[in-house]
């Protein structure tokens, strides 16, 4: 995409590849990950911060991708669902999404996944409550939200099993 | 959860394996409309009218050609004069010369949002700043932001040509008027010992997909054209696309992308011809993708409404007479659902006498488009709330109301031939015995509202194929975009008729070229009617293969069954063991070549859905807001394919209607600019907003359907704000007859009852 005006190059990881560009300074890190490295999956619902499914990890806290610049992302490490699964294997959120039927359209998926893996990464308890209150910045149209809170407690729950 | 599935003879159908499709979900691979990329490709960008209601008298787009990078500009110049006529277009009559003035305006804009330029640029953000060069010469005129302004006398007129049947060659903002009579109302109110009359007040709501509309058009110099969208129905964009563009359907291919949510919303186009002419003009692909504001000002909400409900029971329960009256806002040009409106409001009840009218009324306000069961929630907002005043009046439980005055098999339809089997009571009882209505609701400022709904559900035409592969597996290949989990009924039906495991069944969604016609995916119709397709192509497939075992065995082909995925002889017989379908699949090229099951339906038998919802709310009485305590959805299902896409469906249509009861709204200021474009004030549900949505599952099997499926997608978005209006006034004791009920609205009618009282103590003192 040849947009003129101010460009500044950044170095960043993603999904643990080094990627080191020349971006206009008005494009967001979604823009950027989506159109130059064709990382599709983080989706834009709204492009102002409501919606969610734009999430994705920047060193390590869950980030709406359309409230960032790609500027600022210079030297962060950078977490989208494309690097969720490891070698093929499916992180135990995306098996439970699967298993407890938890995406109509998918639309949402994306965010939700990136919202939870986060949720997930600081170990937070499987408390239903605790858990809707973590999600409530990702609006899914489709579902009703039972299979997503189903599906998210069923992973922190094992994880917390494990951990005792 | 509760279900009672009962899986009778099912080996497949009525369980819930995982989707096919949910693996490049989940991983982020699924393609969406605005994931597609192309070497070359432009970026395209809507200009959109500032004013509600405005005649332009000029366009200057030389200054915007002119910034480095554009490389074009269409206007309503560039399209074609369409037909001034309704046409046939799936579900939904067409006037294809309104469509072309929606898709970009000619000398008039009608609405705020209304498309007048788009450009295609080397990037967005070039084509967004051409936006602000086009230069556009505005005569502002008043707007009709409501049904009353736009039908009082003297109102400003939307469409100069608009006439409707009743007014002659008057100008007008009615475009139709639709009447249905039955009995004698003026006898049936006489004979009525409680007559309850109320007005209602709905506001337009957003299906509020959270993908928005998207489309990339590529134009070959042969005149060839290809759309990659999202949307309910490519077939449905072909052939809109081709009336507005004036070229034939066969010039244009439609590809199908993954759809993020459409809801109604993705059954017509936007941005599609657009992406079309701009490819055209510039001869390289080009992507629209609509924003957030674009797609809440300028594509198809549905109706805000006005209604008049008046009803009359005896003292016994028994509802004598019906008067309804009632208006729904269009958008800026005709085609509001009012018709279905009308044909719903009292549907699930048997009255002798009746009197309805329906009014479609153009408005400066976004053009309509279908809503999961469009114009039916707005409706039971109205009836629904005036059955449980009249239960009241009667001293009668509002479930017991609904079950003595309920329809059933051999009642009859406001229209049409009576109802064939159907579930309305079973729900009604269904919710009565629910675990949810036996348990006792206390507390101050709690109550319990039920209510229910009714929905045609469509057939219409589907195609499918199943394929046999060389290695004994298959695909299931149809034309309905899947916006549910579709893709996995349609491989469960396909491996429930051959006996495959449905992992070995592929589903596919084909674009326009690679399946036979199909209608769009709505009115609940595609585990109905694509199901039913799906259901004889595979049928086909298992008699073709049981011809080609017939072939090897050198018997005849009705001397061979096929159970459970293997192939073999009525009567055993020396020499020929079994066979699998794998076994048989390796043998296909020596006994006549591959096997292609098809077929394609113009579905008949449809049949139509109930629910009956019950909720509990808890009302803060100093702000207004309501809080859900719990919730509950009893419809009738017909046979649950995948009953976990089926709750899905439940639940979603649920929350939908919870979000339209009590939060959503398109608000307007005076001079009738929306101001609520963005998700933060067009608030829709979060999970926080929701309780867990309890379903329960009731399977009448509808008799027009070889597996006794009804479409299970639209009617549980029909009875929540009737519901919560009832739950509201147990609460709290006011009846609400304006949705969203929001805390604001709310907290008005709280205080004005206090007030009411207080003066009344006064009075007495
Ligand atoms: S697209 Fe970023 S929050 Fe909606
Ligand atoms: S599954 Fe469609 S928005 Fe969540």
């Amino acid at each position: 995409m040849s947009t003129p005006g101010f460009h500044q190059r950044i170095r960043f990881s993603i999904n643990g590849r080094i990627v080191e560009r020349e971006v206009p300074v008005r494009q967001t890190l979604a823009d950027f990950i989506r159109d130059a490295l064709g990382l599709t999956a983080t989706r834009l619902g709204c492009e102002h911060g409501v919606c969610g499914a734009c999430t994705v990890i920047v060193d390590g806290a869950s980030v709406r991708a359309c409230l960032m610049l790609a500027v600022q992302a210079d030297g962060a490490e950078v977490r989208t669902v494309e690097g969720l699964a490891q070698d093929d294997e499916l992180s135990p959120l995306q098996k439970a999404f699967l298993d407890h039927h938890a995406l109509q359209c998918g639309f949402c998926t994306s965010g939700f996944l990136m919202t939870a893996t986060d949720l997930a990464a600081h170990g937070a308890g499987s408390n239903e409550t605790e858990i809707r209150e973590a999600l409530s910045g990702n609006l899914c149209r489709c579902t009703g939200y039972a299979n997503l809170v189903d599906a998210i407690a069923a992973v922190l729950k094992e994880q917390a099993a494990k951990r005792e | 959860m509760e279900a009672t599935t009962s899986n009778g003879k099912f080996k497949v159908i009525g369980t819930r394996p995982i989707r096919h499709d949910g693996i490049d979900k989940v991983i982020g691979r699924a393609k969406y409309g605005a994931d597609y990329a192309f070497p070359g490709m432009l970026f395209g960008k809507v200009l959109r009218s500032p004013h509600a209601h405005a005649r332009i008298k000029s366009i200057k787009t030389d200054k915007a050609l002119k910034l480095p990078g554009v490389k074009a500009v269409v206007t309503a110049a560039d399209l074609p004069e369409a037909a001034n006529r309704l046409e046939q277009a799936g579900e939904m009559a067409i006037n294809p010369h309104y469509l072309s003035m929606n898709i970009l305006a000619r000398d008039k804009v009608l609405y705020d949002g209304h498309a007048i330029a788009a450009v295609a640029a080397t990037s967005p953000h070039i084509a967004e700043e051409a936006l602000k060069l086009i230069e556009v010469d505005y005569e502002v005129l008043e707007p009709a932001m409501t049904v009353d302004a736009a039908m009082k006398p003297g109102a400003p007129i939307l469409l100069p040509d608009l006439r409707n049947r009743e007014e002659g060659d008057k100008q007008t903002n009615v475009a139709q008027h639709y009447q249905f009579k039955r009995g004698d109302v003026e006898a049936g109110f006489r004979a009525a010992d409680y007559v309850v009359e109320r007005e209602f007040n709905t506001a337009m709501v957003h299906q509020g997909y959270i993908e928005p509309h998207n489309a990339v058009g590529i134009y070959n110099a042969d005149g060839q054209a290809t759309i990659y969208c999202s949307t309910q129905g490519a077939f449905d964009v072909r052939s809109l696309s081709a009336q507005v563009l004036g070229v034939p359907v066969g010039k244009i291919k439609v590809v199908p992308a993954e759809i993020g949510g459409g809801f109604g919303g993705k059954t017509t186009i936007y941005l599609e011809p657009l992406s079309v002419l701009l490819s055209k003009k510039t001869g390289h692909p080009v992507k629209l993708v609509m924003t957030r504001s674009e797609v809440l000002r300028a594509s198809g909400p549905t109706s805000g409404s006005k209604i008049k409900v008046k009803m009359g029971a005896t003292r016994d329960g028994k509802i004598v007479a019906a008067q309804v009256w009632m208006a729904y806002e269009a958008g800026a040009f005709p085609g509001s659902p009012v018709g279905a409106g009308a044909m719903t409001i009292l549907a699930p009840y048997t009255i002798e006498n009746l009197q309805i009218d329906a009014y479609d009324v153009v408005v400066n306000r976004p053009k309509t488009a279908a809503y999961r069961a469009p114009g039916a929630s707005n409706a039971a907002m109205a009836s629904e709330t005036v059955i449980d005043e009249l239960a009241e009046k009667c001293g009668i439980d509002p479930l017991d109301l609904r079950i003595q005055n309920g329809v059933k098999e051999g009642s009859p339809q406001v229209v049409g031939p009576p109802f064939r089997r159907i579930g309305f009571i079973e729900t009604c009882e269904a919710i009565k015995n629910s675990d949810h209505y036996k348990s006792p609701l206390s507390g101050p400022y709690r109550g319990r509202g039920v209510a229910s709904g009714f929905w045609f559900n469509a057939g219409m035409q589907s195609s499918a194929t199943v394929n046999i592969h060389t290695d004994g597996t298959a695909s299931v290949v149809t034309g309905s975009p899947d916006i549910g989990g579709s893709r996995a009924s349609m491989a469960m039906i396909t491996a429930e008729v051959l006996g495959l495991p449905v992992t070995d069944v592929r589903p596919l969604v084909a674009d326009t070229d690679s399946i036979g016609h199909t209608d769009v995916t709505g009115g609940s119709r595609v585990t109905f009617a694509t199901g039913m397709a799906v259901y004889e192509a595979a049928q086909d497939a298992a008699r073709q293969l049981r011809e080609r075992a017939a072939k090897v065995w050198e018997v005849k082909p009705e001397d061979v069954e096929l159970h459970d995925g293997v192939l073999s002889l009525k009567e055993k017989a020396e020499g020929k063991a079994p066979m699998t379908i794998k076994e048989m699949a390796t043998k296909l090229a020596r006994t006549g070549g591959p096997i292609i099951g098809r077929a394609s339906v113009n579905a008949r038998g449809v049949g139509p859905a109930f629910a009956t919802t019950c909720v509990d709310v808890e009302v803060d009485p100093d702000t207004g807001k309501v809080q859900i305590l719990r919730c509950t959805i009893a419809q009738d299902v017909g046979k649950a394919i995948h009953p976990s896409y089926v709750e899905g469906q439940m639940q979603g249509g649920t929350a939908q209607g919870i979000g339209w009861g009590l939060n959503e709204e398109y608000f307007y200021d005076q001079k009738g600019i929306l101001r609520n474009t963005g998700l933060l004030d067009y608030r829709m549900p979060t999970c926080l907003d929701l309780p867990l949505i309890e379903t329960i599952l009731v399977e009448v099997p509808n008799p027009g359907h070889p597996l006794g499926v009804r479409g299970v997608g639209e009617v549980s978005i029909v009875p929540p704000p009737a519901a919560l209006a009832n739950a509201i006034y147990r609460a709290v004791g006011v009846r609400m007859t304006e949705t969203p009920m929001s805390p604001p609205r709310l907290l008005k009618a709280i205080l004005k009852k206090r007030a009411a009282e207080e003066t009344q103590s006064a009075a007495a003192d």
